[in-house]
């Protein structure tokens, strides 16, 4: 088979490289690190023309990466046998705090998406994202692929049970990412296409459930999604707003702190959610199609690694959380641009926040670590 | 499993795992192109549609400040009010000759060198679509001017804001403190949302203490805005909650006569309900007028409250450290009898002097300095009544400086007392730690001597004069000073501030406090506070006059000045059977008599104010 051929030779290739620098000893993958650095760069130019010039809030988010950079390092550190041995422990610990914060969320009468440790904002459902991927990985490495159908019934139910209870928080924009993600680990182990119709078909027929397990606000923003002028002052009124920004930023831009949409107008979220309606406001199409290449450019990074893994278990992983991240860029900005519903997920390492930055690093530590831990595992 | 098969199913499994993400990379790609292609859209073909909806009709979201709430005294006197008044903004983006407009302007309207100033210095600063200033105030005259021929102004509107106004001027001045134009600092220390439309903030007093409460809720309006600035339509409001009225513990009537038994001197008063810690009245002279600060105080009005001898802006009584004098002998009288260093009957015979056994320096009772020679035989009750340094200097030689810390410490001295207000000091009480920190020099027995009358190194405020004062009243009970009486929603209900038990003093034997109070009674009727009259209700007092020369005088030429003359210093509660009012006053340089301005002030809350407890209400007397 020539991919068996091609993935021998590129196994001798890697196999018979001796010298080892100072990012291979350190556990760091160099072409992924270029590819954060400009993202994070571009990204604190974004941030601070979107909070209004705000230096402490700059700093704010220095402090973030920062702090996310060291989780990252951290991460990279640990071998994958490690993850692999603890990916079921992580996935039942997960779970069980989704619920936890789900009773306090009920017993406090409203929304709760995260713990309180003692001042440290701890969101369950961000630990999902990695642990949902670890745990199919884990136990999709362990079975028969392409896997039988009990096999992806036992993925489902995996995939479901923290999303749906990540959806009830209600946090609809993470809780999406987790089914997305999910499944395509699902599809990455090579679920057979039959199956992939059958579910097709089952989600259509699941729909009206999902729908059921919506808030009504959610359900409003999709609602509004269908038919922005269903409602032009209130949810509506938002994607109308970044839709104005974007398209009176046109080719070059209104130039760096120039928006005056964004500035001006009530923008929501600008600094959080909708900042890539600042970048497209000010810097236009060319600095819209550039943050676009930037995450391309990382998500081919990211899915390099899953390509060179060497065992079941990494491969898994690394597909699966590449594709977490991709989809996190893509459900953001088709948000902001009115290509899909308004659900509160932010643009990687760009949004003003720092749980979802942490996750995000600690995702690329993982992916660090598989590509780095490469020679000394396999064959 | 074969060790075959286990090759052949990972390799196969391999390629399978390689197809797939061919897919997704398949996939990949055409979800970017969605998201490409949707750019392409808006920002190549729907460009010159945004960029109008963009220029020319911006839906713009104009904050409404929320109205500040009203504070009024516990009888519903308003003491802090909201007035219209009128100020021309300008948009420098949506001018269209931003200079040549001022200048035409200034033409027509009154505006001074430093309006135009300061205009000049925030356009540097704000963005080019941020509303600022040109001039706060303007007269109905100026409005009306500029009404008439707006159109040919674009960019230039009139807003109409609420400003703070305080009807009684200085009366209240250190009770409510000021509002003033927000600055950057504090800008950075509130939510930017709910200040959005605000342009003043407490910043002293109540009026700081409460900013939350007071400020309430921004709102907003959701108007579509021509290139003129105009509101073409206004879209949807969401109202602002306007902040909760307070209602203050403090009588103005009280506060009033209290501040003009102290006028034209320098001083404080505090006066409490004992029962409950509610504050009546809390004056310190000079005041100053709030109503300067709320526009912008001019450099020349600031610097002559600045340069007044008397500090206007300071606030006597919780900010005033000074030393007590002998009205802290009621306390030490407690602290002796409690810790058995002395009892009712103990006596000395004074004879006008003291010395500290084992030393050579001489302590002179005040009677020294007028020429008589003691008191004679003295008893704790005597020693009250007629002040007697001498019996102080020996009961605070034996019972030692730990020990009356302790006692002092208990009724508040040297530590804030809470008091709902930012600007209140702890003070100090004399201790060896602090007269180390302070003076870098070491304790002598001749410190606790003059602790015992109140010299030595001590600093309390009138505040903690006075609350110490209440828990002699109330025998023991301690309860929080404050200044909140009442606060009225926004939906009108009311909610009211219980009063709040702090811990009390425990005496061994509770008849102690009978024998001080009984004494502080006859300071009036036959001791040293005689100037303070026959008075139809009963009082227990204590006066003080607090000696400043040798307290540091730098200054040769000042030993005669009226600055260097004694503090006299007084405290009271009526009536004692069952006391309604505790007060402490202390008068800087002794003029007038702490003890007459004290009268006043109780006659006016006991007589004048018709708050003589009905009979009934009156537990016997013993």
């Amino acid at each position: 088979m020539p991919i068996d051929f091609l993935k021998q030779k590129l196994q001798r290739k890697e196999s018979g490289t001796q010298y080892r620098t100072i990012f291979q000893v350190l556990h760091l993958d160099l072409y992924l690190l270029f590819g954060i650095l400009a993202l994070v760069i571009f990204g604190f130019f974004i941030l601070y023309s979107a909070s209004n010039q705000n230096l402490s809030m700059l700093l704010q988010g220095v402090l973030h990466i920062g702090l996310a950079a060291i989780i990252m390092f951290a991460f990279a550190q640990i071998p994958p046998y490690f993850y692999e041995r603890w990916s079921t422990w992580v996935f039942w610990s997960g779970s069980f705090l989704l619920l936890v914060v789900l009773a306090i969320g009920k017993i406090g009468g409203g929304a709760r998406r995260w713990l309180n440790l003692g001042g440290l904002h701890l969101q369950p459902s961000e630990i999902m994202k990695i642990a949902i991927p670890m745990m199919l990985a884990c136990y999709l490495s362990h079975k028969e692929l392409p896997p039988r159908l009990k096999n992806v019934l036992m993925c489902l139910l995996i995939i479901m049970a923290p999303a749906l209870l990540t959806i009830k928080e209600p946090d609809l924009g993470t809780g999406i990412l987790l089914i997305l993600a999910g499944f395509g680990v699902l599809f990455l182990a090579g679920i057979q296409w039959r199956y992939i119709i059958g579910a097709l078909l089952g989600l259509g027929a699941l729909t009206p459930i999902l729908w059921h397990f919506m808030h009504k606000y959610q359900k409003q923003r999709i609602l509004i999604f269908l038919n922005p002028e269903r409602d032009p002052l209130n949810t509506g009124y938002h994607i109308i707003q970044s839709k104005i920004a974007i398209g009176s930023g046109g080719f070059l831009g209104k130039g760096w702190l120039h928006g005056t949409q964004s500035h001006l107008s009530f923008l929501p979220a600008h600094a959080t959610d909708f900042i890539f309606a600042v970048c497209g406001e000010e810097f236009g199409f060319v600095g819209g199609l550039f943050l676009l290449l930037i995450y391309l450019y990382i998500t081919g990074c990211c899915f390099r690694v899953a390509y060179q893994a060497q065992d079941t278990y990494a491969r898994l992983l690394a597909g699966g959380l590449s594709l977490m991240f991709f989809m996190s860029v893509f459900v953001n900005m088709g948000m902001v641009v009115g290509i899909l519903p308004v659900v509160g997920v932010p643009l990687p390492l760009i949004s003003y926040g720092g749980s979802s930055m942490i996750t995000l690093m600690a995702t690329f530590g993982i992916l660090m670590s598989i590509q780095c831990h490469r020679k000394l595992i396999g064959n | 499993m074969s060790p075959l098969l286990t090759i052949k199913n990972s390799s196969q499994e391999a390629g399978l795992f390689v197809r797939r993400i061919i897919a997704i990379a398949i996939f990949i790609v055409i979800l970017s192109l969605l998201l490409l292609g949707r750019l392409v859209v808006l920002q190549f073909f729907q460009h010159d549609y945004y960029t109008t909806l963009s220029d020319q009709n911006e839906i713009d979201l104009v904050p409404l400040a929320p109205n500040r709430g009203l504070i009024f005294d516990r009888q519903g006197i308003l003491l802090s009010n909201n007035t219209p008044v009128y100020s021309l903004i300008v948009t420098p983006s949506r001018t269209e000759n931003l200079d040549a407009s001022v200048q035409a302007l200034a033409r027509r309207i009154s505006l001074s060198q430093t309006d135009l100033d300061q205009f000049y210095q925030q356009l540097k600063t704000h963005r080019r679509f941020e509303q600022i200033p040109l001039k706060m105030r303007l007269s109905e005259e100026d409005v009306a001017r500029f009404m008439v021929d707006q159109y040919r102004y674009p960019g230039f509107s009139i807003n109409t804001n609420l400003m703070r106004q305080y009807p009684f001027g200085s009366t209240f001045s250190h009770v409510l403190g000021y509002v003033g134009r927000i600055n950057q600092d504090e800008v950075a220390h509130v939510n930017p949302a709910n200040y959005a439309g605000t342009n003043f903030m407490g910043k002293l007093g109540t009026e700081k203490f409460y900013e939350p409460r007071l400020h309430g809720q921004v709102g907003y309006q959701r108007a579509e805005i021509d290139a003129g600035g105009r509101i073409v339509r206004d879209l949807s409001t969401i109202k602002p909650v306007k902040g909760a009225d307070l209602y203050l513990t403090i009588n103005a009537g009280l506060q009033t006569a209290a501040e003009k038994a102290l006028e034209g001197n320098r001083g404080a008063i505090v006066a409490i309900n004992p029962k409950n810690g509610e504050v009546l009245a809390l004056v310190s002279e000079p005041g100053y007028d709030p109503n300067l600060f709320v526009s912008g105080i001019s450099q020349k009005d600031f610097n002559i409250l600045i340069n007044d001898k008397s500090h206007p802006l300071y606030n006597r009584a919780i900010h005033g450290l000074y030393a007590p004098g002998s009205i802290i002998k009621p306390f030490i009288a407690i602290a002796g009898l409690d810790s058995g260093k002395t009892t009712p009957t103990a006596q000395i015979n004074d004879q006008g002097v003291y010395q500290i056994p084992g030393t050579t320096h001489i302590f002179h009772d005040w009677t020294w300095w007028i020429g008589q020679h003691g008191h004679g035989l003295t008893n704790v009750t005597k020693a009250i009544i007629e002040s007697v340094d001498t019996y102080f200097y020996d009961l605070a030689h034996r019972m030692g400086i730990d020990l009356i810390d302790q006692y002092l410490t208990a009724f508040g001295f040297g530590q804030k007392t809470g008091i709902d207000l930012d600007e209140e000091l702890a003070g100090n009480i004399p201790s060896p730690a602090s007269k180390l920190r302070y003076q870098k020099a070491p304790w002598y027995p001749g410190d606790t001597a003059q602790t015992g009358i109140g010299q030595s190194f001590f600093q309390v405020t009138p505040l903690q004069l006075a609350t110490a004062t209440t828990i002699l009243a109330n025998r023991g009970l301690h309860y929080w000073p404050h200044l909140i009486y009442a606060e009225r929603l926004p939906n009108g209900h009311f909610v009211y501030e219980l009063p709040r038990q702090l811990p009390s003093v425990v005496l061994k034997n509770s008849t102690d406090w009978d024998v001080v109070i009984h004494a502080m009674a006859q300071v009036v009727t036959k001791g040293t506070g005689t100037s303070f009259g026959q008075t139809p209700y009963s009082v227990a007092a204590k006066t003080g006059t607090v000696q400043l020369i040798g307290k540091g005088a730098n200054g040769a030429n000042r030993a005669t000045s009226a600055n260097l003359r004694n503090n006299s210093t007084f405290i009271a509660f009526a009536p004692i059977e069952n006391p309604q009012i505790a007060l402490a006053v202390v008068v800087e340089n002794n003029a007038p008599n702490a003890a007459a301005v004290a009268r006043k002030v109780l006659d006016y809350y006991l007589l004048d104010e018709h708050h003589l407890p009905p009979a009934a209400e009156t537990p016997h007397a013993h």
